[in-house]
């Protein structure tokens, strides 16, 4: 299944490859994967969406790893967590002037935005989940999609609330103390 | 005061109580070189920058220091790569130091350029690419303080050229800043409580003794744990000499080639206490069948080997001696001698089929040498080795009563490793014994190493155990091949006139007779000698736990007839 981690990092030269290059090492299938900076400078975020076929398990091993690397500060999963996600894409469908107020229509069903618009061409802008955006690709399909290019998803928990933090700066445990039985039941 | 950036460099190295550094110069680290001379360095000139990376690991390994080693850019650091993994595998601290061609050339493919930064991240803790003098400072001083705290491992600085002869203001930092790293040295007080409960209850309990024993010098409290709750100890290869092997409750090497009984005792163990290692497939055997009754206690600095390749029960994650340090007082004292005596049952049935058990028969075999240079150095000796069936006999039959003494490339299996980390070994410790048992492969790999121990007149004995064969990929032919031998054949130099040319005296033994006179000749002299012995061809190392097999279903040296 697919876990969603946000990973603080030092916001250095060089970071993005290492954990990248982290999850090539050690076999994970990284789904996607954002990175900006933050509101402090020297810490970027990232939201990185993995898939997990072991759930917890690999989880664990998904963020042990990481703190392995030097540069990352924090790192917690919110897969679990009511957060607020979002994806953003630009579709360029092929319309021409005759077929545009359909497209414009669509697009506010989805509250989605026509930002772009050329004689033959229009260029969709749209925000939302995963699945909002899946719909409103399949919808524009059959008019023809030119282009198309996803930021990736991006993820913040609601409120006060965090992620799941089965490693804190080295210490396995903290929230995850007493799950370490069921553990053992989840090991390959 | 403004300095150069090579100078920065080695007012930082030396900072850090470096005394010597093993390396090689070419045109992309020339400043660092020439501004060493004015610093209290002793440099060894390798004659390959694999030999400086090893010399280095040896260094670390036998001192409890951080080793340096230092190559130049391209090919020059390209050659340090074999080596980086090594000491990776076995979280060795070195901190290695290249040239790289000047800042505003990187990228262009310049003369001798290569992406040293890139190719060395997934062998190295950390990494980095130095493109200003003002960056030198405080990445030197980083670079040490990672090599050497939490799981040590080794580091890379990558160094352009224009950041060597830049000048700057130089200002050590006293502190080392790293948002994203702080190893932590105590376990949570709720899972130690559990780890009591856990040891409380074991009647057959058994410590894994590992690596991390030796890195987090705990070997005083090892002691005092399992000498207080009566706990057999088994040690993984490269925690060889963290608990004395002479001690009643010493149970050797456990794994693949290890004792039976050992093995025995961690399948039928009803709780696990593994300290400082990394269940690797080489100890375990198959998981599926691991220790199947075990309640499992891992004490291990680095969180991503808890549940990694076995879920444990209580994971306590920290600095290892100071977990021990706050567990022993918990603890009660226990005894387990019915526990002892099965193990020890067990061992006495399969000391039958052990080679030291049977008659002479005037052959050569590795395990009598190996012992015979133990009762000759009085198992006091720091011991090297490369990789392969040398290297497992070795591991059985020189028993070790001290730490720091076994040299050996576990992770990695390096061939060559044995030479070059001899000789790193002895600049930590020129007053100890030094032997580098090496077979006939792995000493051709690094063998131009020999004229770096005659310029540095390292007092390192060698002893080759030439088979004539790639002896353990023909044991595995043998066992699992059919026999069908494909490229172990190994034809040799004559050593012994190889090392005469280096200017290292050296003898070669083909009978059992020769063997005591040959090793006190080569203890007799001061600096490098070799002994080459004619061992018999096809002697296979056991016990054995085939690859994927069971730990206790071992093969076992046939009886003999």
């Amino acid at each position: 299944m697919l876990y969603t981690f946000i990973a603080l990092v030092e916001n250095k030269p060089g970071v993005l490859n290492r954990v990248a290059s982290l999850f090539r090492r050690r076999n994970f299938n990284i789904e996607s994967l954002a990175v900006g900076r933050t509101e402090k400078p020297e810490i970027s975020r990232m939201t990185v969406v993995v898939d997990c076929p072991n759930g917890d398990y690999d989880a664990h091993k998904i963020e042990a790893n990481l703190y392995k690397l030097v540069n990352v500060i924090d790192v917690q999963d919110v897969t679990h967590q009511p957060s607020v996600t979002r994806d953003l894409a630009l579709i360029k469908v092929m319309v021409g002037p005759e077929k545009r107020a359909e497209v414009n229509s669509l697009a506010e069903i989805f509250r989605a935005r026509i930002v772009d618009v050329a004689a033959d061409s229009v260029i969709v802008e749209i925000t939302g989940t995963e699945d909002k955006i899946e719909g409103m690709i399949e919808l524009l399909r059959p008019t023809g999609i030119v282009e198309m290019v996803r930021t990736g998803q991006v993820s913040m928990t609601r409120g006060v609330n965090d992620g799941v933090r089965r490693v804190q700066q080295g210490a396995v445990g903290n929230r995850y103390e007493n799950e370490y039985e069921d553990m053992a039941e989840m090991a390959p | 005061m403004k300095k150069t950036g090579a100078e920065i460099m080695w007012e930082c190295v030396v900072r850090e109580g470096v005394e010597v550094v093993f390396g090689y110069p070419g045109g992309a680290n020339m400043p660092i070189y020439d501004a060493m001379l004015s610093y209290p360095i002793h440099h060894v000139l390798v004659r390959h920058e694999q030999g400086g990376a090893h010399m280095a690991d040896g260094y670390a390994r036998a001192s409890g220091r951080v080793g340096v080693a230092m190559a130049t850019s391209g090919p020059g650091a390209t050659n340090l790569i074999t080596g980086i993994a090594t000491a990776m595998m076995d979280s060795v601290p070195v901190v290695f130091i290249t040239g790289q061609v000047a800042a505003h050339l990187i990228g262009g493919d310049a003369f001798q350029e290569v992406d040293v930064t890139g190719i060395t991240l997934p062998i190295t803790k950390h990494n980095y690419l130095i493109t200003r003098a003002d960056e030198i400072a405080e990445v030197v001083r980083e670079a040490f303080y990672i090599a050497r705290s939490g799981r040590p491992g080794p580091v890379l600085i990558d160094i352009c050229k224009n950041a060597q002869v830049e000048q700057c203001e130089f200002v050590y930092p006293e502190e080392v800043k790293l948002a994203g790293y702080k190893p932590v040295a105590h376990a949570q007080k709720d899972l130690l409580d559990h780890a009591v409960k856990l040891i409380e209850k074991a009647q057959r309990p058994i410590i894994l003794c590992g690596h991390g024993v030796l890195a987090s010098k705990a070997e005083e409290i090892l002691m005092n744990f399992a000498v207080k709750t009566q706990t057999p100890v088994a040690s993984t290869l490269l925690g060889l000499g963290a608990f004395p092997a002479s001690h009643d409750l010493s149970l050797g090497m456990m794994g693949m080639h290890g004792e039976v009984h050992t093995n025995m005792a961690i399948q039928n163990s009803d709780l696990i206490l593994a300290f400082g290692m990394r269940f690797d497939d080489r100890v375990t055997g198959t998981l599926k069948t691991y220790a199947p009754r075990a309640k499992k206690i891992h004490i291990e600095i680095d969180p991503s080997e808890v549940h990694k390749n076995v879920a444990v029960d209580v994971p306590l994650v920290g600095d290892l001696k100071t977990i021990l340090t706050d567990l022993v007082p918990m603890v009660d004292e226990y005894d387990h001698d019915e526990w002892l005596k099965e193990i020890s049952d067990w061992k006495a049935e399969a000391d039958t089929r052990d080679i030291m058990n049977w008659p002479d028969d005037g052959k050569l075999y590795v395990p009598h040498l190996i012992s015979d240079i133990w009762k000759a150095t009085g198992g006091g000796a720091i011991m090297t080795t490369d990789v392969g069936q040398h290297q497992m006999w070795t591991a059985q039959y020189y028993a070790l009563d001290k730490p720091n003494r076994w040299l050996t490339s576990g992770g990695a299996g390096t061939m060559g490793f044995g030479l070059p980390s001899a000789i790193g070994a002895w600049f930590a410790h020129k007053d100890q014994e030094i032997w580098a048992i090496a077979g006939d492969g792995g000493f051709q790999m690094t063998a131009a190493e020999l004229t770096t121990a005659v310029q540095e007149q390292a007092n390192v004995k060698v002893a080759i155990m030439n088979n004539s064969f790639l002896g353990m990929v023909r044991q595995w032919q043998e066992f699992f091949f059919e026999k069908r031998y494909s490229a172990v054949n190994m034809l040799s130099p004559d050593f012994v006139k190889l090392a005469e040319a280096h200017g290292v005296p050296a003898r070669r033994v083909t009978k059992r007779e020769e063997v005591d006179e040959a090793i006190a000749w080569a203890r007799s002299i001061t600096g490098p000698t070799v002994i080459e012995f004619r061992v018999e061809q096809e002697d296979a190392v056991y016990p054995m736990v085939p690859a994927g097999a069971a730990l206790d279903h071992m093969l076992q040296r046939p009886a003999k007839a």
